[in-house]
């Protein structure tokens, strides 16, 4: 099933209002004095989990065009990742405007000596260039092997993600345990299909001709 | 055509928003007790209920009290769950009556009350304390109770007691396992215990202590961090040697055995400088022992509170 243009415009504006939910519901949740004692905590709580739930997802995708067939899927994973980083900069502006209210010398201070700030803020500096170079335009200039090299700094930066929420926990971390073995498990598949590409380099399989299987198709539209 | 006519009612003659919540809790509160009356002695004590008239303290806070609703529904009682909403949700764990709390290890006169004498052995006390959370959040909480240092002498502790070990209830089969060493346990050095600030509460906002605040008595320690006040307390014992805490084995670089409220005294991960009183916008200044500097600094002098945190 390869959905036609048209069908993918309407998926990928169906699947931006899902993601537009978690930020809907937060924002009712204030509006309606929902969000429990500490509505700051709850917010930066809240969007910090999403950028870490979007980088999960955007990881996801892959694996799915992989073991699915569904190839189409890889032209959605540009709004997931954008998504990721959208959540992260409100993760972030919630720190430094509800939080800590813009107190330059206390966030500067918080970012050099809190390792769990530390880590967290490089996540999101990390992400800047990625959120950047996601456009058509970019993506030529660079060409596709530098993008890649550069997009593949998504692994460190959800390490990083989950290291963030580890470190931040006073003492129960089965919520941060759950983030990181989703990531374990996803980055030690990709682990693993670069040793079938090892072994079957080992194997001479690519000395006679290059060969395809599947398709090749275009990951993003003109 | 705009017919000019007055209000029907008049701003004075409404009803202030404040003044019916308090009708409809006394409503709730009055159907509580004509409940409790039916019922047979031990299970008359029910959060919620009044606890009557209370002697006013000179130590208690005349800043603005944190909300109710907040301050009973914004708990850390890993026991009943390690999320803050938790504890509210999970009050069905834990059964505050029947109840004894016993005062036991260096003393002469070994104690073991249930709760209804603890209510009447001293009149009660409404203490209104600030409270600092080692995460860096505060309350400002109306609290009901009695001076520990009149339940310590009630006990006589002997000369060789320096040391006052506090043990929670535990429950494996209906509390949360793991997270920490249980049951959770606190300690305070004996002049501390003695400090006309701490005290054993059993209730507040004028009420019965509700389960997720620590039901039915638990113990308050003003100057410190809130996790120092140790809930559902079944056992007070007088040591010669000082106890080792829950959280002190849990992260013994990060929670000490004084845990004195010092805004100069990180925690190792994030500043204990500010905090983020519950119901405020922005954050204020913590302050030394909370804000207690002249009721217990004298017991610190000498001591580096640096290295004793």
């Amino acid at each position: 099933m390869t959905p036609d243009n048209r069908q993918l415009s309407a998926i990928k504006a169906i699947l931006f209002m899902v993601c537009l939910i978690p930020a809907f519901l937060l924002w009712r949740g204030f509006e309606m004095d929902s969000l429990g004692a500490n509505p700051i905590e709850a917010i930066t709580r809240n969007t910090g989990e999403w950028t870490l739930r979007f980088l999960l997802i955007t990881l996801c995708v892959t694996p799915l065009r992989k073991y699915s067939g569904w190839h189409w899927v890889v032209r959605l994973r540009r709004m997931l990742g954008l998504f990721a980083f959208a959540y992260g900069a409100a993760h972030l502006s919630t720190y430094l405007w509800l939080d800590q209210f813009f107190d330059w010398q206390a966030i500067a201070k918080d970012i050099l000596k809190r390792p769990f700030i530390t880590v967290g803020f490089a996540a999101l500096v990390l992400m800047t260039p990625l959120a950047l170079t996601s456009s058509n335009f970019t993506i030529r200039k660079l060409g596709g092997r530098r993008w890649q090299s550069l997009h593949r700094a998504i692994y460190p930066i959800a390490m990083l993600g989950c290291i963030h929420f580890w470190w931040l926990v006073k003492k129960d971390v089965t919520e941060p345990l759950i983030y990181s073995v989703i990531l374990a498990a996803l980055l030690g598949l990709r682990a693993w299909w670069r040793e079938l590409e090892r072994r079957k380099q080992l194997a001479g399989g690519y000395l006679q001709q290059p060969r395809f299987e599947g398709k090749v198709i275009k990951i993003f539209a003109k | 055509m705009l017919i000019r006519r007055p209000a029907d009612i008049l701003p004075s003659e409404i009803t202030d928003s404040g003044l019916y919540l308090a009708r409809r809790r006394f409503m709730a509160q009055a159907g509580t007790l004509a409940l409790a009356s039916a019922l047979p002695a031990g299970l008359a004590h029910a959060a919620g209920q009044s606890l009557g008239p209370l002697a006013k303290s000179p130590f208690s806070a005349t800043e603005s009290q944190t909300l109710y609703k907040a301050a009973t529904t914004y708990n850390n009682f890993y026991e009943l769950g390690t999320d803050k909403e938790d504890p509210a949700q999970n009050t069905h764990r834990l059964k505050p009556a029947p109840w004894t709390l016993r005062i036991e290890g260096l003393v002469n006169k070994p104690q073991t009350f249930g709760i209804d004498q603890l209510l009447k052995l001293v009149p009660l006390e409404e203490r209104i304390y600030r409270m600092r959370c080692v995460e860096g959040w505060s309350m400002v909480i109306p609290w009901v109770g009695i001076p520990l240092a009149s339940l310590l002498k009630l006990a006589d502790p002997q000369g060789s007691a320096k040391y006052v070990e506090f043990v929670s209830h535990y429950d494996k089969a209906t509390m949360t396992r793991g997270v920490l060493d249980w049951p959770y346990n606190e300690g305070l050095r004996l002049d501390e215990a003695r400090n006309p600030l701490t005290i054993l509460a059993v209730g507040l906002y004028g009420e019965v202590l509700p389960v997720q605040n620590g039901a039915p008595v638990r113990l308050v320690v003003p100057w410190k961090y809130g996790f120092k006040g140790a809930k559902s307390l079944v056992a007070i014992r007088l040591l010669e040697k000082q106890p080792t805490t829950a959280w002190m084995k849990a992260g013994p670089s990060e929670y000490g055995f004084y845990a004195n409220v010092n805004p100069e005294v990180d925690h190792p991960r994030w500043s204990q400088a500010t905090e983020r009183r519950i119901g405020e916008f922005s954050k204020r200044k913590t302050l030394m022992f909370n804000g207690y500097t002249d009721q217990v600094a004298s017991m610190y002098s000498g001591l580096d509170l640096r290295r004793y945190f």
